[in-house]
């Protein structure tokens, strides 16, 4: 079957070293230190800041792919949360979409509890309230993949745990591949895959509990494990 | 809610052009009993280029206006505030009064070029998704350096006249201007408008941030580059023919984007028609002036634009209050 993403020597110079990934449909979370190259990863993923490599999306080539198709194909969810013009949370859903659907965009306000604040103007809304909007607009075209930067930033318990069961669904019911960065290292039992990055590279690449406790992450951290939860490493 | 309002937009704008070839009556029909040939040459050459150039004219101000401020991120981007008027008045003055060029289309390309000039700097100075003090600041100091620029070479011009001469030109005027010079500018502005307007879609979706447009498949930076150039062009050409007028390029999208549920793409072609509006009602107001005096129009719209800009900046605080 083909992968939901296939890509080949993506390199960013100075930010992503050259870098191989596949990703099958599912979830899959990606860690490391600030400044590691997560959103790097993501950006170069997206064609946003592409120096050298090649990036296929279920075996397309999303160079050339026009607008309409690249929304099907592929959807970024910036780290950050600023929106400018005063355009509805309504609207700013539809613009996730290559064409209107109405039903679409009603059926994402009722799984992501916006329908209060359909008409409200975005940038009048929280930056918790945003977040939810702007992966709804993130998900409307049911893209085969999903680049989030920080999608659980911002959310309040509710809607951490929330955001995940939906994306979790979105990634077996329509088979696409979701890749989103994180800080917190609790919610990474949530994905079936995680990638540690440090150093613009990936330094482990498994499941949730093999990278959890691989010396690399201590490493790449500089923490280690206290119990259930974490503390400083004494080695720094 | 643009679908209704879009064509009674067209109305008034038609309307208010028909109004403007009109009047004032008196003269036209006096004439039309006396002479109608010279009632019509008076329809021609005189009436038909003044409403021409303040329809094109407030529409090119409506339109780049909104193309700025979709690409500075930024409601109060415009013509006038990013300096890019001066710069073609600078543009147009340098090719008047120093290198001797007369025909009007030579001299809208010298408008062009001292506005693209003036948004070059404004890039290199405060970037493109700079704070809206940034933007104003250097928009400020660009038009003042430019003013200062346009000052000095009309004091150095080699015709003791430039001063006076260039007095009701650059503080904006549609008076007196030829079917040639209307065309000149109108013809590259209109040109620059349509190619402006096929960028509307991309430029709703840089509204979600320049990282979501590129994933999309646009190219923000190109795309800033073309808004600007383009708009260079059409305020150049117009500034060239008609001096520099104020504050329509910032009320026009600001009004227009209420027709358009805030959608910065979308208002480009609204934000036209009301700049095209709001400039021919205030060339209108100027034919109130007591007989044998001229008043500039530029004055009018900065005595209606400088209250709304105001009201503007207040709201914007209000906002980032809340």
């Amino acid at each position: 079957m083909t992968p939901s993403l296939e890509a080949r020597g993506l390199a960013i110079s100075g930010r992503l070293q050259p870098t191989d990934l596949k990703l099958a449909s599912g979830m899959t979370a990606v860690i490391g230190p600030n400044g590691a190259g997560k959103t790097s990863l993501l950006r170069a993923l997206a064609g946003i800041e592409l120096e050298t490599g090649d990036v296929l999306i279920a075996g397309e080539d999303i160079t050339h792919a026009p607008p309409s198709r690249r929304m099907r194909l592929l959807s970024f969810l910036p780290a950050t949360r600023a929106l400018v013009w005063p355009i509805s949370t309504r609207d700013v859903i539809a613009l996730g979409l290559p064409s209107p659907d109405v039903a679409r965009v009603d059926q994402l306000l009722e799984q992501l509890e916006l329908g209060a604040l359909a008409d409200r103007p975005v940038d009048h809304l929280s930056t918790g309230e945003r977040s939810r909007v702007l992966l709804a607009r993130a998900l409307a075209a049911r893209p085969r993949l999903l680049l989030l930067d920080e999608p659980l930033s911002n959310l309040d318990p509710y809607w951490v745990l929330r955001t995940l069961q939906i994306l979790n669904s979105e990634a077996r019911q329509c088979g696409c591949a979701v890749l989103a960065s994180l800080h917190d290292l609790n919610q990474i039992g949530a994905f079936e895959r995680v990638l540690l990055m440090d150093g613009g590279k990936v330094i482990a690449d498994g499941n949730p509990a093999e990278v959890l406790d691989s010396p690399e992450l201590a490493r790449a951290f500089r923490i280690e494990k206290d119990g259930r939860s974490w503390k400083i490493s004494e080695e720094t | 809610m643009m679908s209704r309002s879009g064509p009674l937009l067209l109305i008034a704008v038609l309307i208010a052009g028909i109004l403007s070839i009109l009047t004032p009556v008196e003269s036209l029909t006096e004439l039309q009993r006396t002479d109608p040939g010279l009632a019509w040459m008076l329809i021609e050459e005189l009436r038909l280029p003044r409403t021409m150039l303040a329809v094109g004219y407030g529409a090119v101000l409506g339109l780049t206006g909104a193309a700025l401020q979709a690409t500075f991120a930024n409601p109060l981007a415009s013509p006038d505030i990013t300096g890019s008027s001066s710069g073609a008045a600078l543009g147009a003055v340098a090719g008047a009064y120093w290198l001797g060029i007369t025909g009007p289309l030579a001299l809208a390309v010298c408008g062009a070029i001292g506005a693209g000039v003036a948004l070059a700097a404004l890039f290199a100075v405060a970037g493109r998704r700079s704070e809206t003090a940034t933007l104003l600041l250097a928009g400020v100091a660009i038009a003042l350096a430019a003013g200062a620029g346009t000052s000095l070479l009309l004091a150095l011009a080699p015709s003791p006249f430039a001063f006076y001469d260039s007095f009701e030109w650059l503080m904006g005027s549609f008076v007196d201007r030829s079917l040639p010079q209307a065309a000149a500018a109108l013809i590259p502005a209109a040109i620059a408008c349509i190619l402006l307007g096929r960028r509307a879609t991309a430029l709703d979706m840089m509204a979600l941030g320049d990282d979501v447009a590129a994933s999309v498949g646009y190219r923000p930076r190109r795309l800033a580059v073309e808004v600007v150039a383009l708009s260079a062009i059409a305020v150049g050409a117009c500034v060239s023919v008609c001096g520099a007028i104020a504050f329509v390029g910032l009320i026009a999208p600001f009004s227009a984007r209420a027709l358009t549920r805030g959608h910065p793409g979308k208002a480009l072609v609204p934000a036209a028609a009301v700049g095209a509006l709001l400039l021919v009602l205030a060339d209108l107001l100027v034919r109130l002036a007591p007989a044998g005096r001229t008043i500039p129009v530029g004055v009018v719209t900065t005595a209606i634009g400088t209250p709304l800009f105001i009201w503007i900046v207040a709201h914007m605080r209000r906002s980032l209050a809340s």
